[in-house]
């Protein structure tokens, strides 16, 4: 098998020789198509001196020292001055927009982007600064047939389609006759050839043939192949990032004759198809409601507009994240779009709302999720009931304290106010999803930063990055004079403002400009500045015009700091920051211990021959255990799942017993007392042979697992369930507590530390023994003691200097602390600094079942032999939406049920996939044999906990892979490297992360071709990584000096497999396929990176680590013990040597139920001359076959 | 790594090496032997000196055994106060062991409550649980508690279990991560200068403004006499834990401190200097955490 050169856009001129690697040359001889294109190459010269700072971090590089900024969303605003600003949920301070010179009326944001109208009344969209760029591939074919002259050539048949052409033939597209779709674009590169066919290279030049158009391409030329078509692309990048980009209006002169007075972005709930796809709604000054098509996140201008004929004419226009659509009327009246959805993302019909009374119309709405906030002319605030999806009308107006400018819904469905009188901006306190009126307005006294310099041009450099950046502003000037003035913490919005005083002469223009709405927008605005630009320092409370929350994220447990004012420190400062709290704690309590213990040195030295006061009570049992002091510690009564069919839960008495051994260790002994068929019967546990304590949380019971051992062979733990929560988290933190105790291990894990997660999310540690991968006498994989930290992962990857990234189920990253226990793990078990709040979100799908009868149609009367109308996955469990509870007890739901339109194969408009019968293969059209359907229905639900865990912010994760420590490379001051794949299959590599800054500063974009799934670095920055269409990639010329590499390499996959995983240690690479193969890449050298040819290894495997010695560590899929199965075992190949890095056999460790594992810090190391021996008698055994403890010797190296 | 855990454990085992001679006006049959014993600082003494009390009576007359009480140079020994309290507050200057002297007769009613039995003193104990719970959770903790909670508390501390006591204790030592600390620190300062037993006062561990309180600013507030400059700092290695060195030689000069600084952590450490400047020599102070030493 070959490995070809991928090409790849502008990654740089020709290949850099590589350290340590000499990829590039002997690729070129080795494979085929080592020259890039042509185009490519003049590319190269234009582009040789941008290199990578120009790939990823764009203007951003060397990244400035910036410490973690917390986890933050952030509040939009406009001053009366036309100023925008954001207010950061984790900050204290407004953050002057960077493009300072713009003015602007309105503005409306969503999560990544604001949408705003300035005051030239143009249309301008600014999407936030994101490492990861917007690209899209841009494609055209090239067909040609071949004639018995020149063989193929670009002459055509008449009947043919174009030379160059879109996908389908129908379209000319010639490459010059491609455009940037605006000024706002740019191109990544030149065209080039796509010579990746399907997950397969192609030969020469990407030609794929066919007999005729249009027909079933192939990679080989055939006798019979008369034309052949080749696929170029170009990528073009959205370059107006972090910056006011003004929105072409130059359509049609005709249909937009006035300028817009109104705008509103959301509906981003309705559909995820395209990705980030939001519905933008405008509003003319002469009453007429725009619809923005087309916008997404690859396209975040949209296409054009076009016009929704309204019954009246409109003043305002409010759009919720999900389907709610408000516009107010001239006269009053609220209109209200109905047919709404995912199809029709427009809607369908207007219906009217008459105000809550006749006098006064309705001024300005505002929509959410479910909810409705209205301002009438006598500026009284209303608030809607019984608004939602399927009554997007309501039911009522409730009038609601205070008077306002205007309302703004944002994220859920949390409110902001701009007070009338003062203008001062309120935050509806106590909104909750059971009480969404919320309890009261508190005004938000947040600073300003740099309030004199705004008009300045220093200013947009001071602010640079501001936006969704990482970044710590000076904060020298970060006490505005407003921070101080009393006037600020007004008690509610009626008191007057310092500058203007007085009720009545607020109140008149007020009144005024009530009946005439438009002029509130365009006049009478302009007209305040001009009167108060003067006294700025007096007047030092901002006054506000405008508010959007539409971007901002407040939930229960966000705590805001937007109500006090500041201490003068720099609000950054004050947020989580990894490198600071450790050491002074450490100092600090050091200190305290230090002389505790000279205290107790001092008062005990000398008199250690007295007699205890208190002696320990002995055991009055008679066990066995009678011969060592033993006390009693903790009783109760627990349930048992008991050792013999049938298997039921049992109520049990349980005691744990502490002793104290002759060395002054502690053991202790858990003992569990039964009674069976009258005869009192029990078993005991030594907690110092306990291996883990795994909780399992179901519906019903709360219960957790106790692995010995001999029950991990057997695949039959001890279960054991306590009648509440807090009685069973007591229970797991004391039989913690104890493990712990007995095997003297405290504190956080060592950087060593092997990382793991359970299917459920736990995340367990063991610390590896020196003997793990030792030659002789290797710790048996059952033995290991693993134990859990807190928190809530999918992915968990170490590093041997101690950096330990995660993955949830919801995407978001985070970073380890240092810190340990949380969870259930309360007092001693966890540490008090370094543990946060820490959440995840996953969905819970059920199917909606269907049978067709020729009378009614499609009904949920099914068969008799059918299965469930409501169910699970497989039919086989009953499922309604009433009786479906969240996974656990830890989650709770945080939506409704909704129908699930991404389930693969596609479902038609109403979400429903059609088959012949329960159980089938499902597709998306209803055909004449179709007489089952079934519909996917998911709903959301949210897990809060707590762990040693920080959020990584900005960019979402699917893998990642942090670079292991070369043995021998220890200490060495290089930052760590670290590569992942973002949620869309981005692949970015993290700048500037340390063991004193695990985050790092920045991603860095790497171009791909396709979107990928999986990313592995190995000890010598060799990057392996596995794309989309299941083929494998090898970056080339990735070095601490060039982090990001140089271009990809293409490896087939095996045969007929895609791979889905790949792991990469020193040497050594192995892949795992969709089927649960995994395989090893046969003939990699340092020479010779990217290896020759895959070679089976094993199948029944679910995840591969691969580690720092090229030690293998897999979780396998199915294990077989004594009494039951299990599924997710953590395994260990044995037999792994320097000759026979494939290894021999399976060691089998604790399982089942566990999901991921990183062996990746373990770089514990086997004496080197033991390296050198050969491994004695190896005992090779088939994985799906269960073995005891695997006492292989074998030496590891490398 | 220095963790909570060894910091408990440390406080928990802390012993105070004692030797009990019997007073010389009491009657014995033979002469009595003194006592030597480690008493644990959280304890009570009439909880821990079954053994004292065992070995005296040996020497003695059944009909001249009344109540047992103890006394220091002159000073009857409350057995309500925290063994290290006592020691902290009364002889914390005197040379290890402590001497105590052991009497039958003439029971100081004025000084002294009786102690009849264990009941009684686990009584007081659960009582100050209880009341140093109200002001830190309203008393809604340990309500919920169960009976065999408290048992179990108790029985903790009675056989000397750390890991029991702790199981129940960390209970009563949390609060919501919402808020900042408890409602109110629940602390006693007892002076041997005063003529009040003790001051005690509502304190909350965060001022109005958001900010941590420290350790000093409670002094400051509560006790100001206990603040006066001109302790330099490098005698006093930290002001926070001086308790515990207030029974070498040269601590005995210094404010003697009992408080569990789980509670608000770094803080503390960074007013320490302030404080440090602030302490006053010739002036006992003690801090009771009633979790700790009740």
């Amino acid at each position: 098998m070959k490995a070809i050169l991928y090409s790849q856009r502008n990654e740089g001129p020709v290949p850099r020789r590589p350290t340590g690697l000499c990829a590039v040359s002997v690729a070129e001889h080795r494979c085929g198509p080592a020259h890039p294109p042509r185009s490519r190459r003049g590319k190269e010269r234009r582009n040789s001196s941008g290199e990578w700072q120009e790939e990823g971090v764009r203007g951003r590089w060397p990244p400035k020292a910036a410490p973690a900024a917390m986890p933050s969303s952030a509040l939009w605003a406009v001053d009366l001055f036309g100023r925008v600003f954001t207010l950061s949920t984790a900050g204290q301070h407004w953050e002057p927009c960077r493009d300072a010179q713009l003015e602007f009326k309105r503005v409306s944001a969503a999560r990544d982007c604001c949408w705003g109208i300035a005051c030239d009344h143009q249309v301008y969209v600014l999407v936030g600064a994101s490492d990861v760029p917007i690209r899209c591939q841009e494609e055209a074919y090239e067909n040609q047939r071949w004639n018995p002259v020149g063989g193929f050539c670009e002459t055509l048949l008449p009947s043919d389609r174009w030379p160059w052409s879109d996908v389908s033939g129908l379209q000319h597209r010639p490459l010059d006759g491609v455009a940037l779709p605006s000024l706002h674009w740019e191109w990544e590169s030149d065209w080039y050839v796509d010579e990746n066919f399907g997950g397969e290279p192609t030969e020469k030049g990407g030609w794929t043939y066919a007999i005729d158009f249009p027909a079933a391409y192939t990679r080989d030329k055939k006798w019979n192949s008369c034309v052949r078509r080749r696929r170029w692309i170009r990528y073009r990048r959205y370059k107006s990032q972090d910056a006011w980009a003004k929105i072409p209006s130059e359509d049609d002169p005709q249909q937009l004759p006035d300028p817009f007075s109104d705008l509103s972005v959301g509906g981003w709930e309705v559909t995820d198809e395209p990705v980030g796809r939001l519905s933008v709604w405008a509003v003319t000054l002469q009453g007429k409601v725009w619809y923005r098509e087309n916008v997404s996140h690859h396209n975040p201008e949209g296409s054009s507009w076009s016009l929704v004929d309204t019954p009246g004419e409109a003043v305002q226009i409010s759009c919720g994240p999900h389907d709610l659509l408000w516009v107010t009327l001239w006269e009053g009246q609220a209109l209200v779009r109905e047919g709404i959805n995912r199809n029709n993302p427009k809607g369908s019909s207007w219906s009217t709302v008459e105000p809550p009374t006749s006098e006064n119309g309705i001024l300005h709405v505002s929509t959410g999720v479910c909810v409705v906030w209205a301002v009438t002319k006598d500026r009284k605030v209303w608030f809607r009931r019984g608004v939602n999806s399927h009554n997007p009308c309501g039911t009522s107006w409730i009038e609601m304290f205070g008077e306002m400018m205007m309302v703004n819904v944002g994220l859920n469905d949390q409110v902001w106010g701009i007070g009338c009188v003062d203008r001062a901006l309120y935050f509806r306190q106590g909104v909750t999803q059971s009480e969404l009126s919320g309890k009261t307005w508190k005004v938000i006294v947040a600073g300003r930063e740099g309030d004199r310099s705004l008009s300045g041009s220093s200013f947009s450099l001071h602010s640079a990055g501001c936006f969704f950046g990482n970044e710590v502003r000076g904060s020298a000037e970060s006490c505005g004079p407003g921070d101080t003035d009393a006037s600020w913490e007004v008690p509610g919005p009626a008191s007057s403002p310092a500058g203007l005083r007085g009720k009545e002469s607020w109140k008149g223009p007020s009144h005024a400009t009530a009946n005439f709405p438009e002029a509130t927008d365009l006049s009478s605005l302009r007209l305040l500045p001009l009167g108060l630009e003067e006294p700025d320092s007096a007047d030092c409370h901002a006054l506000w015009a405008w508010v959007s929350g539409g971007g901002c994220a407040v939930e229960a447990h966000t705590t805001l700091k937007w109500f006090t004012t500041q201490s003068g420190l720099c609000p950054s400062v004050q947020t989580l920051s990894l490198s600071i709290t450790p050491a002074q704690t450490a100092a600090w309590r050091k200190q305290i211990f230090q002389q505790l213990t000279e205290r107790t040195k001092r008062e005990l030295e000398n008199f250690q021959h007295y007699e205890q006061a208190v002696e320990q009570v002995r055991n009055a049992r008679g066990t066995s255990s009678s011969r060592h002091p033993s006390v009693w510690v903790k009783t109760g009564a627990l349930q048992w799942w008991c050792d013999w069919k049938p298997h039921k839960w049992m109520d049990v008495h349980v005691a744990l017993e502490q002793l104290t051994g002759h060395d002054g260790a502690q053991d202790s002994i858990l003992f569990i007392y039964y009674v069976v068929h009258e005869e009192k019967k029990y078993i005991h546990v030594f907690l110092n042979e306990v291996t883990a304590l795994v909780p399992v949380f179901s519906e019903a019971k709360h219960s957790f697992a106790l692995y010995t051992p001999e029950r991990t062979r057997q695949r039959w733990p001890v279960r054991l369930a306590a009648a509440t929560e807090q009685d069973m988290s007591d229970w797991l933190t004391l039989l913690n507590l104890s493990c712990c105790e007995s095997r003297r291990m405290h504190g956080r894990p060592s950087p060593q530390a092997i990382w793991s997660v359970t299917c459920k999310g736990d995340i367990f540690v063991s610390e590896p023994s020196p003997d793990l991968e030792g030659p002789e006498r290797r710790l048996p994989c059952d033995q290991m003691f693993w134990r859990q930290i807190g928190g809530h992962l999918r992915v968990v990857e170490a590093n041997s200097r101690g950096v330990v990234w995660g993955i949830g189920y919801d995407h978001t990253a985070w970073v380890y602390t240092g810190g340990y226990g949380g969870g259930c793990f309360q007092g001693l078990a966890s540490s008090t600094s370094n543990v946060f709040t820490q959440w995840d979100v996953k969905f819970v799908h059920i199917y909606e079942n269907q049978r067709w009868n020729p009378v009614t149609g499609y009904t949920s009367r099914g068969l008799p032999t059918d299965r469930y109308m409501w169910s699970d996955a497989t039919g086989l469990q009953e499922c309604t939406k009433a009786s479906t509870k969240p996974p656990s007890l830890q989650w709770t739901w945080v939506s409704d049920w909704f129908v699930d339109f991404s389930v693969p194969g596609g479902t038609d408009p109403e979400g429903w996939q059609y088959a012949s019968d329960f159980p089938a293969s499902y597709h998306k059209y209803k055909t004449m044999k179709d007489f089952v359907r079934r519909r996917c229905w998911a709903r959301k639900c949210k897990l809060v906990t707590t762990g040693p865990w920080l959020e990584v912010t900005s960019v979402a994760l699917r893998d990642v892979s942090i670079i292991p420590e070369s043995p021998g490379a220890h200490g060495s001051g290089l930052n760590i490297a670290l590569w992942a794949i973002s949620d869309k299959g981005d692949v970015l590599c993290r700048l500037g992360v340390s063991e004193l800054n695990p985050e790092g500063f920045c991603w860095m974009h790497v171009g791909t071709d396709q979107p990928f799934t999986s990313v592995s670095i190995g000890t010598c920055y060799q990057v392996w990584a596995v794309a989309r269409d299941g083929s494998a990639f090898y970056r080339s010329s990735v070095s601490p000096s060039r982090p990001n590499g140089d271009c990809w390499y293409h490896i087939p996959p095996p045969p007929k497999q895609r791979l889905k995983q790949v792991s990469v240690g020193h040497t050594s690479v192995f892949a795992l396929d969709e089927n649960g193969n995994l395989w090893y890449r046969q003939g990699v050298t340092p020479s010779h990176p990217q290896g020759d040819s895959w070679e089976h290894v094993s199948n029944n495997v679910r995840h591969v680590s691969v580690g720092p010695l090229d030690q293998v560590w897999v979780i396998a899929d199915k294990v077989q013990g004594s009494h039951s199965l299990s599924r997710g075992t953590v395994c260990r190949r044995t037999g792994v040597q320097s000759l026979e890095p494939k290894g021999q056999g399976w060691d089998y460790g604790i399982g089942g139920g566990w999901d991921h594992l990183s062996i990746r810090a373990s770089a514990t190391r086997a004496p080197r001359s033991s390296s050198q021996k050969p491994a004695s008698k190896q005992n090779g055994q088939p994985p799906s076959v269960a073995g005891g403890p695997w006492q292989t010797p074998g030496p590891v190296c490398c | 790594m220095t963790d909570d855990k060894d910091v408990l454990r440390d406080v928990w085992f802390g012993r105070i090496p004692t030797c009990f001679t019997l007073y010389q006006d009491e009657i014995t049959e033979r002469e009595a032997e003194p006592y030597y014993l480690l008493l644990p600082r959280v304890s009570y003494l009439t909880l821990v000196t079954d053994k004292v009390k065992k070995h005296f009576q040996k020497v003695m007359r059944q009909e001249d055994i009344s109540e047992i009480w103890f006394e220091y140079e002159g000073t009857p020994l409350k057995w309500h106060y925290p063994i290290g309290l006592l020691f902290d507050l009364l002889a914390s200057s005197s040379a290890l062991p402590w001497n105590i002297t052991v009497h039958f007769k003439s029971f100081p009613e004025k000084d002294l409550l009786h102690c009849p039995s264990k009941d009684v003193i686990e009584a007081h104990f659960m009582s100050c649980v209880k009341e140093a719970d109200a002001l830190k959770h309203k008393s809604q903790v340990i309500n919920e508690m169960q009976k065999k909670d408290h048992k179990q508390l108790w029985m903790g501390l009675q056989n000397d279990r750390f890991d029991q006591f702790w199981a129940i204790n960390r209970k009563l030592m949390e609060y919501p991560a919402e808020e900042n600390g408890f409602r109110y620190i629940p602390f006693r300062i007892y002076q041997t200068t005063t003529e009040r037993p003790f001051i005690q006062k509502l304190f909350r561990p965060v001022s109005t403004d958001g900010q941590l309180h420290t350790l000093g600013d409670l002094l400051k507030e509560v006790c100001p006499s206990a603040v006066a400059p001109e302790v330099p700092m490098p005698e006093v290695c930290s002001w926070l834990p001086t308790w515990l060195l207030a029974s070498s030689a040269e601590g005995s000069h210094l404010p003697s401190l009992w408080r569990d600084w789980e509670e608000d952590g770094p803080r503390l450490s960074q007013q320490g200097a302030e404080n440090r400047r602030n302490q006053s020599p010739g002036t006992e102070t003690r801090l009771l955490h009633r979790e700790k030493s009740a």
